[in-house]
């Protein structure tokens, strides 16, 4: 697509980290500048990239609103904090004095694509808390709910809802390959959430290293054990929509790789499970939230069968942190 | 006197506001404002105490591992555990990843850009400047992206990924290495100090490391030969713009020590001034909420009795941050400090006259130098077969602090637990020290004092020497206010 001329991308922050913005700048093969480039995205600005600054940005963002500067993508990172009182005031754009909301709002009205980036963008995240002292929510969501800052009905000047590339943080490649579609016109089915199908549709139990004590409820009783982490230590990744353990974190991990369990960071609410993180909630010794669309039942007899079956080798490694029983070798024909 | 509001900043983590009055082409006053609240306090309260180790990652995407490293401390002393060897080690291995990788990504990133603005055009170290480090197409930035992107292949093979990680827990971390795995870890770091010697250093990490004055750094600066070396290069630049007469600081020095070794730390906590060191002491910690948009107290608070509620209207207030205070006086935090504090010999003379934007940049490279050695011995302790996590319980009544050293600075967690749930959880981070703002004395702080005396050039839109000395703290704002 030499000549065309590129895609311009603005990307504003605000009630988060900033850790969206630092995974990303890890992406690998290529890297993230590499990858705008292959996209022919150009940067009109970042916040931890651009040189412009200050009195230099403000024009700019102007000038988006008024439609002499064409807008093609708006990313956002971090929730939108209306609060306190509606004021907006928890977040003042610096050099401004309007609310990040507002700022928000007008440049969204005239984006061709709108990406929620992470989590806090796509339904408020962290930020809300138990009581949402901050009044934080997403763009076009407000938790699980279709409402948020710009509202259930908004579409951006494309036609399209707001993309939410989930995540807390977001995988470098769920944002680099997100925007790649969006410049190549290559359609972005999005799930029920709005979140991008091509991460979304698998689960973090996919390619889980941990399958195999999964499969023989063989589990860990505490954290650095090499045990499934679902029965006891509050893993969530047989719920958690994202291909964690398909597509590794920072070379070869993912959080079932460190030895943690999921937390299920894609799903909005997810800082408010109801239970300790680490802590599987349990009735009558069975753990609630087993896998949304498998029977009871039959989980519970399929567990009960397979804890019986257990070979002694997950059993004894389940509960150790590496292996102590390898795997026996087949008898070999002459 | 006229009035002059900078920002939104970028290449800063998060947002910032600073409003200068100006006279005679300087700075006369600044006014620090950290425009973002966060409230994590807040909504830590009630909460089960381990969930502080999934939250307060959170706080951070620049410094995580640093709040997880915090916050299991702040646990682990609770719980009165002792991590095991190895997730000790491990544990210091990944939070030295995140802080080496911040300091290449303030220096490639964030930092050097403003000097490969079109402004400097006519300055004779520009060409090799702006091929470097201009923002976006500089090749540095590309070689720097890539480095640390792999660097941090460590964090994945310790702690799973990053940022926001649980691997680091009160007794250890969560990933035990196979046999061959500190092989894998001593590749990664093999490549990574490469990267150092060749393209930001231009010489062996040893022989950085080991130069002990200005004297030594100008005859080691002479000496290299081959094409300029990024750190070479960013020296002729301070030479030539008087970076060491820009943003100068009070002259006092904190840090809480980093990265524990036994009971001692690799650097050593403490307090600096004037040539003078002395222990640490927590109890002169306090907070002062006079300008900022909190109630509570006219009195400072001690972190063990802090409080966190914003009050939006607030006469005098100009910042969501608190003004943290040492014995009632503003601390200056960072790498410059720790080294100080550590007593390297570079940092030492470095620092005689208070602080200042060369000083604090030269530490942070500086320390790139001292810890990759460091951490290839760190991968020879691992043990093979031995444990990475103790197991302990959380008190239903329990308080503790964690103390560490973030790439910017010292960062403390003060923890109280009640009935099993978390009391008050209060946080100090390290830009809360550097962009503190006025206390109830009126004192400013560190910021606002190196800002004072700062050239402004008339007419312009973006003041370059006021970005060179916001941006030589390495400020992280959604720390600041968390």
């Amino acid at each position: 697509m030499s000549g065309e001329a590129p895609l311009n991308l603005l990307w504003l922050q605000s009630g988060g980290c900033g850790g969206c913005t630092l995974s990303l700048l890890g992406a690998e093969c290529p890297d993230l500048l590499q990858a705008l480039e292959e996209s022919n995205i150009a940067l009109l600005w970042h916040p931890s990239l651009a040189e412009a600054t200050g009195q230099e940005l403000i024009p700019l963002l102007e000038a988006c609103i008024a439609g002499e500067q064409r807008l093609d993508i708006l990313c956002i990172e971090g929730a939108m904090l209306r609060g306190p009182n509606g004021s907006g005031r928890f977040h003042l754009l610096a050099g401004t004095g309007q609310p990040m909301t507002r700022w928000v709002a007008r440049l969204a009205a005239v984006a061709r694509h709108t990406v929620a980036v992470g989590t806090c963008a796509a339904y408020g995240g962290i930020s809300r808390g138990e009581d949402n002292l901050l009044d934080a929510c997403g763009l076009q969501y407000e938790g699980g709910v279709a409402g948020g800052l710009l509202g259930e009905r908004y579409r951006s000047a494309a036609g399209g809802v707001v993309v939410n590339i989930a995540g807390c943080p977001t995988h470098p490649d769920w944002v680099v390959e997100g925007l790649a579609a969006i410049a190549h016109g290559t359609p972005l089915a999005l799930d029920d959430l709005g979140r991008p199908r091509f991460y979304a549709d698998h689960l973090v139990h996919h390619g889980c290293p941990r399958n195999e004590y999964y499969e023989f409820k063989a589990s860990a009783q505490a954290l650095s054990e090499l045990g499934c982490l679902m029965e006891n230590l509050g893993c969530k990744g047989t719920q958690a929509h994202a291909d964690c353990n398909l597509r590794y974190w920072n070379g070869s991990g993912s959080c079932l790789r460190g030895g943690y369990p999921c937390i299920n960071c894609t799903a909005p609410e997810f800082s408010l499970p109801g239970h300790p993180f680490q802590q599987t909630p349990k009735v009558a010794g069975i753990p609630i939230g087993l896998p949304t669309d498998m029977p009871k039942a039959w989980f519970v007899a399929l567990a009960s069968l397979s804890k019986s079956a257990t070979p002694k080798r997950v059993r004894q490694n389940a509960h150790a942190d590496h292996i102590v029983l390898p795997p026996t070798l087949g008898r070999q024909k002459r | 006197m006229s009035r002059l509001v900078v920002g939104p900043f970028n290449r800063v983590e998060g947002d910032l506001e600073v409003t200068l009055e100006t006279e005679a082409g300087r700075v006369q006053a600044a006014y620090v404002n950290s425009p973002l609240f966060r409230g994590f306090e807040h909504l830590l309260q009630g909460r089960d105490p381990l969930d502080a180790l999934t939250l307060v990652a959170r706080i951070c995407g620049i410094c995580s591992v640093a709040h997880s490293a915090a916050a299991s401390a702040a646990l682990a002393d609770a719980m009165g555990l002792l991590p095991a060897a190895n997730g000790r080690v491990a544990a210091n291995l990944v939070l030295a990843a995140e802080n080496l990788a911040d300091h290449l990504t303030h220096f490639y990133l964030f930092f050097m850009p403003d000097f490969a603005r079109e402004h400097y055009a006519d300055r004779p170290w520009y060409p090799q400047v702006a091929e470097r480090f201009r923002a976006l197409t500089g090749s540095g930035q590309r070689e720097m992206l890539a480095a640390r992107a792999e660097l941090l292949h460590l964090v994945g093979q310790l702690a799973g990924k990053w940022p926001h990680t649980l691997a680091l827990q009160p007794g250890g971390t969560t990933r035990a290495l196979d046999a061959t795995g500190p092989l894998r870890l001593a590749g990664i770091l093999r490549r990574f100090r490469r990267f150092l010697e060749q393209r930001l250093f231009g010489d062996r990490l040893e022989r950085v490391a080991e130069l002990t004055d200005e004297a030594a750094l100008s005859h080691w600066t002479a000496g290299s030969r081959g094409p300029v070396a990024d750190f070479p290069l960013f020296l002729a630049v301070a030479a030539e713009r008087g970076l060491a007469e820009l943003g100068r600081g009070g002259g006092l020095f904190l840090s809480f020590g980093a990265y524990p070794q036994g009971a001692e730390r690799l650097f050593p906590a403490g307090v600096w001034r004037a040539g003078e060191r002395s222990p640490l002491d927590l109890s002169l910690i306090s907070e002062d909420l006079s300008h900022a948009w909190l109630a509570g107290p006219a009195e400072p608070l001690a972190p063990t009795l802090g409080v966190t509620v914003p009050l939006e209207e607030k006469a005098g207030a100009y910042s969501w941050c608190k003004a943290p205070r040492l014995a009632g006086q503003p601390a200056e935090t960072g790498a410059l400090a720790r080294q100080v504090v550590a007593g390297h010999p570079l940092a030492l003379g470095l620092a005689a006259a208070g602080g200042d934007v060369y000083a604090r940049v030269v530490a942070r490279l500086l320390e790139l130098a001292l810890l990759v050695p460091q951490m290839e011995r760190w991968v020879d302790q691992l043990e093979a077969g031995a444990p990475y996590c103790q197991q302990g319980r959380v008190p239903a009544e329990a308080s503790g602090v964690g103390l560490v050293e973030a790439a910017r600075g010292s960062l403390g967690h003060w923890l109280t637990v009640k009935g099993g749930r978390i009391a008050r959880y209060q946080i100090i981070a390290p830009t809360t020290w550097n962009f503190s703002p006025r206390d109830a004395s009126g004192t400013p702080g560190p910021l606002e004092q190196a800002l004072v005396g700062t050239p402004i050039e008339p007419g312009v839109v973006v003041p370059l020497a006021v970005q060179h000395v916001v941006r030589s703290f390495d400020p992280c704002m959604v720390c600041t206010v968390h």
